[in-house]
């Protein structure tokens, strides 16, 4: 698939771009330019903007690979709100500038706002372009110290209306999407650093992942992992074949299972690392930090199963507890996508 | 951690159509269903639904015609389990030949054999039991004890198998044995095969054993020089181990491993419809469902290319046992049992009572989480 093929040129140019003395770096502030330039040679940010306007037309599910690269790497630079944003003006008629790009739903933190040149505010189907030197910034970080700044708003230098498939609550969507994905990846890069560290870390004459009780742990992990990462290519393909809007549902499912996957993959690689992964030194943290920030962009798990809760609630559906299908089943099955004979 | 890989699928062309057929057949049956029949899912034997179910065509449906089958895709048979199981349709009688019994005589059977089973399991007028665990041999199944010897006549089988469900309703088993001792030295794998055995030969003792919800589920099963013919070996003499183990991505792999609980959760979807309170837990819930759902049919499309996915069987029995076991808890948070309308009540009760078997049928927990830790390069 070319998603794979993409996201292995991604995970090549990554490894020199994200080592631990990057993360940290970028991390103290300085935004990691070097990395951002190679990145932005492999030409990815117009990802998803269609072929007639000059991106690359690829779909949410094809580019779910090299979001999980960009995860997996904790890569410090907004590559994954930069296609986003593209996508957005893309779809609202907008040309795309050159340069770093970003997005966020109107009063909401803009990811890289400080280091971006140029900046996508949606409000309700509302996209607006601004040159980033043009607002005032407040500047803000989340717990894995990426920029999240607060723009006062002035003119914008370009606007479009979104077309109705991509709903109300555009940016939102998007962000759980993109971060389900990222989730996905820093959970698999955890996993990784936590499965060495258990072959490698010897205690009481053995390495310590000969013990059970230390398998059977990361065995969670590795499950949840692969459940977020199914769940984020399954709402990849819902947004694909329906929408970002009528997709909700699925980027919500996917966001939960993502924000629960991220706290149990970070508790168990924290306790299986043990002290040593607490260091700074330790490329550990700059996984976890990001997994305990990304749940809660683009809606916590409380907020989506609140949402899921309510349209599962709010579905059509005659059904009672004696007669087959029951509610939640029927709503389920009427979202499969069956390809076109 | 390749056995990690899941490829999802799109649902196969006629899906939609495929589900009303079956909803409309359930339709005509489902009156019959008290709470506990539905709670019991799969656990619950009726065989003359099962028939039904086999009049249709919905079992054994990826085989051939020519053995009864329906040369269907394992994408569609998906669609009648789901279907099936989310009803909690009593489908007990029928479910471990279609799952895992009939899809072993067909890969590994002779002629003959199939022949003389596949029509019959299709039709829904022959059940098969699992013959694997024994007294002294559960998790640890490699050091069973039960033996069949070579004689004139074709085997002569001993030994003692135990807690095979519906063994007293069934008509065959298929039991995993030793049949030559293991080398010197060498593995306990060797030396294992598989054996038909027809539970009303001679020499064949069952006693069921009442569980903990009052009920014969399952039973301790005596075989005392039972004479077997010499067709009785399914596959290879020896190969045992190799063929129980490969069969174990059929009996993991479906959505039976998260959707036993599933009438419950029905039920209370629709009891707390007008409690908009209640909409983040049960959101939660729907979403993990649909997580094991993609996860689930990600692996019917696997076998249905042919590959072998144990590993990620492994891994999704263990995330839906999960779920699977913990919805009554769930929907107990959420509504004071007393205040339950009564069908999920009883329901919520029986799942109470048995809901600790799934993670112990089919393998424990513990043995899938080993299986996962296998993958990872960690034993
Ligand atoms: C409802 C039900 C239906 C069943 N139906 C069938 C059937 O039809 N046919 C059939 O053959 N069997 C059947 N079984 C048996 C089932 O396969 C066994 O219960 C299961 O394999 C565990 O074996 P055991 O009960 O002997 O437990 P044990 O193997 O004694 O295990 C006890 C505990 O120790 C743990 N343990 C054991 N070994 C290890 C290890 N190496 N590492 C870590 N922990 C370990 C287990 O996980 C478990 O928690 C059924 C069981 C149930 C509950």
């Amino acid at each position: 698939m070319i998603g794979d093929e993409l996201a292995d040129q991604l995970a090549r140019a990554l490894s020199d771009a994200s080592d631990v003395a990057t993360l940290r770096a970028a991390e103290s502030g300085a935004f990691p330019q070097a990395a951002w330039d190679a990145l932005d040679a492999l030409g990815l940010g117009a990802a998803l903007v269609p072929d007639a306007r000059g991106g690359a037309g690829l779909g949410f599910a094809e580019i779910a690979p090299l979001l999980e690269a960009l995860g997996r790497a904790g890569a410090p630079v907004p590559l994954a709100e930069g296609i986003g944003a593209a996508a957005l003006l893309a779809a609202a008629g907008i040309d795309v500038p050159p340069g770093v790009l970003t997005f966020a739903a109107a009063g909401v933190p803009v990811p890289w706002g400080r280091h971006a040149a140029h900046v996508v505010v949606v409000d309700g189907a509302r996209v607006a372009l601004h040159a980033a030197a043009s607002l005032r910034w407040r500047e803000a970080m989340n717990i894995a110290r990426e920029a999240r700044d607060t723009p006062t708003m002035a003119a914008p230098i370009a606007e479009g209306t979104l077309p109705n498939a991509w709903g109300n609550d555009a940016a939102r969507a998007l962000t759980a999407l993109l971060r389900s994905a990222q989730i996905a990846g820093a959970l698999q890069g955890a996993l990784a650093l936590a499965v060495d560290h258990a072959n490698t870390r010897k205690q009481f004459g053995r390495p310590i992942g000969r013990f059970q009780a230390v398998q059977q742990q990361l065995a969670v992990f590795a499950a949840e992992t692969s459940a977020a990462s199914v769940a984020a290519a399954a709402a990849a393909r819902a947004a694909d074949a329906r929408g970002l809007a009528d997709a909700a549902f699925e980027i919500g499912c996917a966001k939960v299972t993502a924000g629960e996957a991220a706290a149990k993959g970070a508790a168990i690689a924290h306790q299986v690392l043990a002290a040593m992964g607490i260091t700074e030194e330790h490329a550990l943290h700059h996984l976890t930090r990001r997994l305990w920030s990304w749940r809660d962009e683009g809606g916590s798990e409380r907020f989506w199963s609140a949402r899921i809760g309510a349209l599962v609630q709010g579905a059509p559906c005659g059904a009672t507890v004696q007669s087959t299908p029951g509610p939640l089943w029927t709503f389920l099955t009427s979202r499969d996508q069956e390809p076109a004979a | 951690m390749t056995g990690l890989r899941f490829d999802l699928r799109d649902p196969p062309h006629g899906a939609a159509a495929l589900r009303a057929e079956l909803r409309a057949f359930i339709a005509e049956h489902e009156h019959r269903w008290t709470p506990e029949v539905r709670a019991r899912s799969w656990m619950g034997f009726d065989r003359d639904f099962t028939r039904a179910v086999g009049a249709r065509g919905w079992i054994g449906m990826c085989w051939p015609k020519q053995y009864g089958g329906a040369e269907r895709s394992f994408l569609e048979r998906n669609i009648v389990l789901e279907e099936l199981l989310a009803a909690g349709a009593p489908v007990g009688a029928h479910w471990i030949g279609d799952r895992q019994s009939g899809p072993l005589i067909l890969r590994l059977g002779t002629d003959a054999q199939r022949a003389k089973f596949l029509p019959g399991i299709a039709r829904g007028d022959l059940a098969f039991c699992i013959g694997l665990s024994e007294p002294d041999s559960g998790s640890d199944l490699a050091s069973l004890r039960t033996r069949a010897d070579r004689t004139d006549t074709g085997w002569l089988l001993n030994g003692r198998k135990i807690w095979t469900t519906f063994g007293h309703l069934c008509d065959w088993m298929i039991a995993l044995v030793r049949t030559s001792p293991a080398p010197e030295g060498g593995s306990r794998h060797q030396g294992l095969s598989q054996v038909l055995v027809d539970l009303r030969a001679p020499g064949v003792t069952i006693r069921p054993i009442r569980d903990l919800v009052g009920e014969e589920g399952f039973n301790e099963i005596t075989f005392d020089d039972v004479r077997l013919p010499p067709d009785a070996l399914v596959g290879t003499e020896g190969a045992g181990w190799a063929q129980a183990t490969s069969e174990l991505a059929f009996e993991r792999s479906g959505p039976d491993r998260y959707m036993s609980s599933h009438p419950l959760l029905e039920a209370g979807m629709a009891a707390l419809r007008d409690d908009p309170a209640t909409a983040p837990a049960l959101g939660r819930e729907v979403a993990r469902l649909w997580t094991l759902r993609a996860m689930s049919t990600a692996i019917a499309g696997m076998l249905q290319d042919g590959a072998d996915p144990v590993r990620q069987a492994a891994l999704v029995k263990d995330l839906g046992n999960d779920f699977e076991q913990a919805l009554p808890g769930a929907m107990r948070a959420l509504r004071d049992v007393d205040d339950m309308p009564e069908p999920m009540r009883r329901m919520h009760a029986y799942l109470t009572q048995i809901t600790p078997t799934f993670s112990l049928r089919g393998g424990t927990r513990e043995i899938m989480r080993g299986i996962i830790a296998r993958e990872l390069g960690l034993r």
